[in-house]
């Protein structure tokens, strides 16, 4: 596992796409802070933060697209499929590869503070708290481009995708607010996801039966929970919906606030996505 | 070593893979023989684990490739259809690194490498970045990458494609030297390969095995038998009527030949000479006889008929006769002679070169529908 990962932070390196993020984010970081901290006066580096996220949106697909559309492409994952060790480590060699690409950019952001501290109070706890976020919101990212990564051979298209899907859990916030709040319209909305869900299940597993029949449960169980209590329904898909806006919860930060809950929240994504990426190339060997 | 037990895969509809079942023994180096799209690279990845069988069972040396995956690939080195390499490594950071993912012992994988790449003939090139190599040396990387560690089972999928004919000797040697103490499994479409280094043959066809055997044994099969190749004037359907009238023959073909004539193939059976039965038919019926020549039955063929067809016509033409009896592959393997072209039908050059002006002869004919 460690040679894969040595390998890829190697390639990540020795290619352009590391250099490349670090220059994009350590100057935009660079710009908003000399902007926000030392020529606006304030020392709270999570503003700077703050105003940086949206780089996230461009950096990230590139950081991730290569990860497991290029080995297809190149038919290198036949290596690794090869390779005696679990496909779960290949995934997580090349997941903490991206990471640390991440990681090395996150360790530079942190001495921003020391700097800002010999010009006024810098309240540590709540800047490095904003830091760990920062970097926690930055590997579901990476977890969620990966995934989308390994569906797709071809990186451009896993770079659109990333970028595509970015942009919706970035506005989701916002769209949130358009979706009237009745419980009929939640009903309706939670009808859309059983729906969805059925069209993965059988994507899935081919197996119209299973699909169904989930489908049919989930609408039966949903009618019958909205003919007794709607008062149930009331926001209910707004609640849903606001769980995928990731980079709502960094707000909390930004006001300085430590919320634990974001931080296992986002360590959760991560974590999910890394698994669905092991699935997914599960999968890729019984197509 | 490798028990392969009823594996089927199925891409959708497509049956590429078709209830085959087969061992490889310890100590002998095997080849799986096919025409192109027969299922060879599929059932190879299938046995190192790079994709899933539809159905079936892979046991490496007692090990499921998916119930214990690391540990039955533990024991197996793959080089691929496509040599995997990573283009932006040279050949030293390549081999490195996955000798260090295949878990060797750092303390000794750089003297491994070494050897390693002095077998393979990379030393020279061993810093320069791989993207920037050619075909051959690509292959060698990537046959040094399968060898790496030295897997009890080494699995080659087309291992010269890409090669000059000075290096293909080198890479059949390297086989042959491996095959001492190692398994060796490797898949061609080139008969002569194949002949050239293994002991014992698997050839596939259509997804089927249909035959298995030693070369000795495969090519006693047919001994004494021979093929009377004929130029003849006159028309297909005359010709064809003709031999009707010729009993006992195994396998007859008639196509049409160059500059009006038409081209006859009669196999006999062992150990009887037809000529002058077939000359005194001819001039029975009128029909002069231009050229007349015979040669052994020779593995070649026994290819060319195992996986089916190519030494007839396709269907369409009632000029064929095609009879295949006398092996002893399944009666379905027969049907269907694939319109292509034979590539696999590489003339041994070293054993038999009188058989070179006929297979001169041959070899428009495959392609030829007219």
């Amino acid at each position: 596992m460690f040679a894969i990962y040595k390998r890829e932070l190697k390639s990540y390196y020795t290619g352009m796409i590391a250099p490349i993020f670090s220059a994009v984010l350590l100057v935009l970081v660079g710009v908003f802070t000399t902007v926000t901290n030392l020529m606006g006066g304030y020392p709270n580096f999570e503003y700077a933060l703050s105003s940086t996220l949206i780089i996230y949106l461009i950096i990230m697909p590139i950081l991730s697209m290569r990860s497991f559309s290029e080995d297809r492409h190149s038919r290198t994952d036949q290596l690794l499929f090869s390779l005696p060790m679990k496909l779960s480590s290949v995934v997580m060699a090349k997941y903490f590869a991206m990471v640390s690409v991440l990681g090395i950019n996150c360790g530079i952001l942190c001495l921003y503070p020391l700097i800002l501290s010999l010009y006024g109070t810098v309240n540590y706890l709540v800047t490095y708290g904003a830091i760990l976020a920062f970097f926690l919101l930055g590997c579901a990212l990476i977890a969620i481009g990966m995934f989308l990564s390994s569906l797709t051979e071809s990186q451009v298209i896993a770079a659109v995708l990333s970028l595509a899907v970015f942009i919706l859990i970035y506005m989701m916030g916002s769209l949130i607010t358009l979706i009237p709040m009745t419980s009929a319209a939640s009903l309706i909305g939670c009808y859309a996801i059983a729906l969805l869900a059925a069209v993965v299940l059988y994507y899935m597993t081919k197996n119209p039966v299973a699909a169904l029949s989930l489908a049919v449960a989930v609408v039966f169980i949903l009618t019958a929970v909205y003919l007794v209590r709607s008062s149930l329904f009331e926001g209910l898909i707004q609640n849903i919906l606001s769980a995928t806006a990731l980079f709502d919860r960094f707000t909390n930060f930004t006001n300085g606030v430590l919320d634990i809950t974001s931080l296992v929240y986002y360590a959760s994504v991560s974590a999910l996505f890394v698994f669905f990426t092991v699935q997914s190339m599960e999968k890729k060997r019984w197509a | 070593m490798i028990q392969v037990n009823h594996l089927t895969k199925k891409y959708g509809a497509f049956l590429a893979v078709d209830d085959i079942s087969f061992h490889i023994e310890k100590g002998h180096v095997y080849g799986f023989l096919g025409p192109n799209g027969a299922g060879k690279s599929t059932t190879m990845n299938i046995i190192t684990g790079c994709l899933a069988a539809t159905e079936g069972e892979v046991i490496i040396n007692g090990f499921d490739i998916y119930e214990d995956p690391v540990e039955a690939k533990e024991c197996i080195g793959y080089l691929p259809e496509m040599p995997p390499l990573y283009t932006d490594m040279t050949p030293q950071e390549y081999l490195l690194f996955v000798g260090e993912a295949k878990g060797i012992d750092p303390a000794r994988l750089a003297a491994h490498i070494e050897d390693i790449m002095n077998k393979t003939h990379l030393t020279n090139v061993r810093d320069r970045l791989i993207k920037n190599l050619s075909k051959g040396y690509k292959q060698r990387v990537g046959i040094a990458q399968a060898i790496l560690g030295d897997p009890e089972i080494i699995i080659l999928d087309e291992p010269t494609v890409g090669l000059d004919p000075l290096q293909i000797i080198e890479i059949r040697d390297l086989i042959k030297e491996l095959g001492k103490d190692h398994t060796v499994f490797l898949s061609s479409h080139i008969l002569s390969e194949i002949s050239a280094v293994c002991d014992t043959i698997l050839i596939i066809s259509h997804g089927k095995i249909v035959a298995a055997d030693t070369i000795e044994n495969l090519t006693a099969s047919t001994d004494g038998c021979r093929i009377i190749t004929l130029d003849v004037r006159g028309d297909v359907a005359a010709v064809t009527g003709a031999l009707a009238d010729l009993h006992e023959t195994v396998n007859t073909t008639v196509t049409y030949g160059l500059g009006g004539c038409v081209h006859v193939t009669i196999e006999t059976p062992a150990n009887k000479d037809m000529r002058e039965d077939v000359f005194r038919l001819f001039a029975s019926r009128d029909i002069p006889i231009l050229d007349m020549s015979t040669n052994d039955v020779s593995l070649e063929d026994v290819f060319l008929r195992l996986t089916e067809g190519s030494v007839s016509l396709p269907a369409e033409e009632d000029a064929v006769v095609d009879i295949t009896d006398s092996m002893d592959a399944p009666a379905e393997e027969t049907e269907e002679p694939p319109a292509e072209e034979s590539p696999y039908y590489e003339p041994p050059k070293k054993k038999k070169s009188k058989k070179q002006a006929d297979e001169d002869d041959y070899t428009p004919l495959f392609g030829g529908k007219e």
